[in-house]
């Protein structure tokens, strides 16, 4: 995977901008609020990572940005901007031009994602004629480069398999290929390597950041492998209960952290390098939406945990102007000296 | 039961051990481990790291003899599992448990905790009903399980609350040995943490002896004492867990060693990146000599035509590939190698692992 330099991304405009999100969903007892002022921002060309345990609110931001929530069940709240739309607000002609076109996704699990009654070759001709006024011979051609650029030997043939016939690693190429066949500006990976083995996941990354790099896509890397964020992001920010907790350079997060969950996360993998011994690990687990602690919504599970804790968290920016650069939401980080990885 | 051969020391003994599945006329014939040989010390964690289709957790149900090898064996404390009847074997099994990967389809979801934990000393007809609650009361306790989840149905506890229920069960009849089959792979990273400390923490209250098979080459070579790395129903390298991950000498660890994302910047840089093409091949056709050969980086023509037979390359460090001495003199080179540089540390343990 290959290194990007910072630098060839800051200071360019947003491409997704999410101020203030609130999510609220709905189930037999009532509302319950599942994202709480979520901001965050990614860049054109970025690859930003979200990391987080699972129920934190990851995925929930991610089905947001696309408005692939059940819409009697869900309230959402804050602005969601994207090529100077407000995605909250769109409605669903104005989303259906925008998804797979301008923002695609890839999900953990292709099984579950792609359509078993028809060929991957059928399923990625209909994204293409979908989007564009092209003929179903012109959309079978482009569907076939497409399988043949991310990687699949024999793509003719492949175009005409069901994706039962696939392995898990084709078939996400398969997603990877659909994904990307309309080149879109953004594209949200939520967890596109966890069901794969190692060296499946290594050409799977190799590929997804050559090709967006190819395409000029930026990519919204949802993940809870630290390790992955570490060598393929530009930046990243942690999510726990719902809201975001910090956020940050990879490396100045990886080398420092400043919210006590991010150095509790980046502490509890097991290192090879590191003696045997006690892992340090996170005690307890995410608090349950209906019963969210008053204060820091950590506060529980933190060891820093002090009075000033027990007030509700704001989150704190460092940067110069209006480009944030760094942020924490830990009333107490100023205080505290968190040990990172590596530096 | 039959009289104990005076083993001694190992807790298992597996001897070219061989499990095939289907129908060898019908073409379908499917070698899942295919002439595996190790032995695992008694209180040893023995780490066995492998990806999908590699036949490891085949491999971990003929050990605790849910699975009847097709050729080969497996020794128990000397004892052979497979001769017994129905009805000593299941009486014998009871000292050989295993934990699965996913807790969500271990228990019965209209059963409480408490009678799942209770189950295996109900089966076994050990001791009177209250004796058999105390027990299982003390065992929650033991993995560190508040006494109120015991009334809990599965649904209404956590994925790592289910994990520990999970193990206290496989404890309830005072086993010797416990195959750990991915036990944490479906859990998040904090509370993998604390459950490989649990797994640590009883193996040293009780004396365990583990076989702890995972595709997560940082939590195999965390938690174990020796590991075997499997490929294609064959053990292509085992030895001396820090030894084997840290100075690979088969260029399949070496592989997996490499695609696992590294999260320290300076460790990242510093290593040599080899992403393997292609995936495992089929169960039905597998490659001629070297089974590696279709993917690996390092193939030559012998590769496709002699299978690599296992050799001893340093004390307690076994690998199966023709360039294995090749592989060690560059290691040795770069002062890396168990033999150059900082590798003092390296060779003491491997040398301790084999006495």
């Amino acid at each position: 995977m290959q290194q990007l330099a910072e630098t060839t991304v800051a200071g360019q405009d947003t491409l997704l901008d999410i101020q203030n999100l609130t999510l609220s969903l709905r189930d037999q007892s009532g509302w319950v609020e599942v994202l709480n002022n979520v901001s965050l921002s990614v860049k054109p060309k970025e690859i930003l990572g979200v990391v987080g345990e699972s129920g934190c609110g990851k995925s929930m931001t991610a089905l947001s940005i696309l408005r692939l929530l059940p819409p009697r069940d869900s309230r959402l709240g804050g602005n969601i901007m994207f090529g100077g739309q407000n995605l909250a607000a769109c409605s669903e002609s104005q989303m259906n031009r925008i998804r797979g076109r301008h923002i695609s996704m890839i999900f953990q699990e292709p099984m579950s994602a792609l359509d078993p009654v028809f060929t991957v070759g059928y399923q990625i001709e209909e994204t293409l004629r979908r989007h564009f006024k092209i003929d179903r011979r012109e959309a079978a051609e482009r569907a076939v480069a497409a399988l043949d650029s991310v990687g699949i030997a024999s793509p003719r043939h492949v175009a005409t398999l069901y994706p039962m016939n696939l392995s898990g690693g084709m078939r996400q190429r398969v997603m990877i290929a659909m994904a990307l066949v309309c080149e879109p500006r953004l594209l949200i990976a939520d967890e596109p390597t966890t069901a794969l083995d190692v060296t499946i996941q290594a050409q799977i990354m190799d590929l997804l950041l050559g090709l967006a790099d190819r395409t000029g896509t930026a990519i919204m890397f949802i993940t809870h492998n630290l390790g992955l964020v570490a060598q393929s992001c530009h930046r990243m920010v942690t999510m726990y209960a719902g809201q975001v907790v910090e956020g940050g350079p990879v490396k100045d997060v990886i080398a420092g952290p400043r919210h006590p969950y991010t150095a509790g996360l980046l502490h509890s993998i097991p290192d090879s390098n590191r003696a045997r011994g006690t892992l340090p690990s996170i005690a307890g687990r995410v608090p349950s939406l209906r019963h969210m602690p008053k204060g820091c919504r950590f506060g529980p599970r933190c060891s820093y945990s002090m009075q000033p804790c027990e007030l509700p968290q704001s989150i704190e920016n460092e940067g110069v102007e209006n480009i944030v650069r760094r942020e924490v939401r830990c009333n107490r980080w100023e205080e505290l000296e968190l040990r990172g990885v590596g530096a | 039961m039959s009289v104990a051969t005076p083993s001694g020391q190992t807790a298992l003994d597996v001897d070219d051990l061989h499990v095939s599945f289907g129908n060898a006329r019908r073409g379908s014939l499917i070698r899942a481990v295919d002439g595996v040989s190790f032995s695992v010390r008694k209180g040893e964690i023995f780490g066995v790291i492998g990806e999908s289709g590699s036949g490891k957790s085949t491999l971990g149900r003929c050990l605790v003899g849910l699975l009847s090898p097709s050729g080969g064996g497996v020794l128990h404390d000397g004892v052979d599992p497979f001769k017994f009847s129905r009805r000593e074997l299941n009486r014998h099994r009871r000292k050989y448990q295993i934990v699965s990967q996913d807790p969500n389809a271990a228990f019965d979801p209209r059963m409480t905790i408490l009678q799942s934990i209770c189950e295996p000393l109900n089966i076994a007809g050990e001791g009177t009903k209250a004796e058999r609650r105390e027990k299982a009361f003390a065992m929650l306790d033991r993995v560190s399980l508040a006494p109120e989840m015991a009334n809990r149905y599965p649904h209404e506890i956590s994925g790592g609350q289910k994990q520990r229920a999970n193990i206290a069960r496989a404890l309830m009849l005072d086993p010797n040995v416990i195959v750990c089959d991915e036990v944490v792979a479906a859990l998040d990273v904090s509370i993998q943490a604390d459950m490989l400390n649990l797994f640590a923490r009883l193996q040293e209250q009780f004396g365990l002896t583990y076989v702890f098979i995972s595709h997560d080459l940082r939590v195999v070579s965390h938690i174990s004492d020796r590991v075997a790395v499997m490929y294609f129903g064959k053990i292509v390298e085992f030895g001396p867990a820090h030894a084997v991950i840290e100075t690979p000498l088969h260029p399949y660890t070496e592989a997996l060693r490499s695609a696992e994302p590294e999260i320290d910047p300076a460790a990242a840089d510093a290593r040599q990146r080899i992403i393997l093409q292609g995936e495992i091949p089929s169960a039905i056709a597998p490659p001629g000599g070297c089974r590696f050969h279709t993917r690996c980086p390092r193939v030559r023509d012998i590769c496709r035509t002699e299978e690599p037979r296992q050799r001893e390359m340093l004390p307690g460090r076994h690998v199966a590939c023709h360039f294995a001495e090749e592989m060690l003199g560059e290691k040795e080179r770069r002062g890396l190698g168990p033999a150059g540089g900082n590798g003092g540390d390296h060779v003491a343990p491997a040398t301790n692992a084999l006495t």
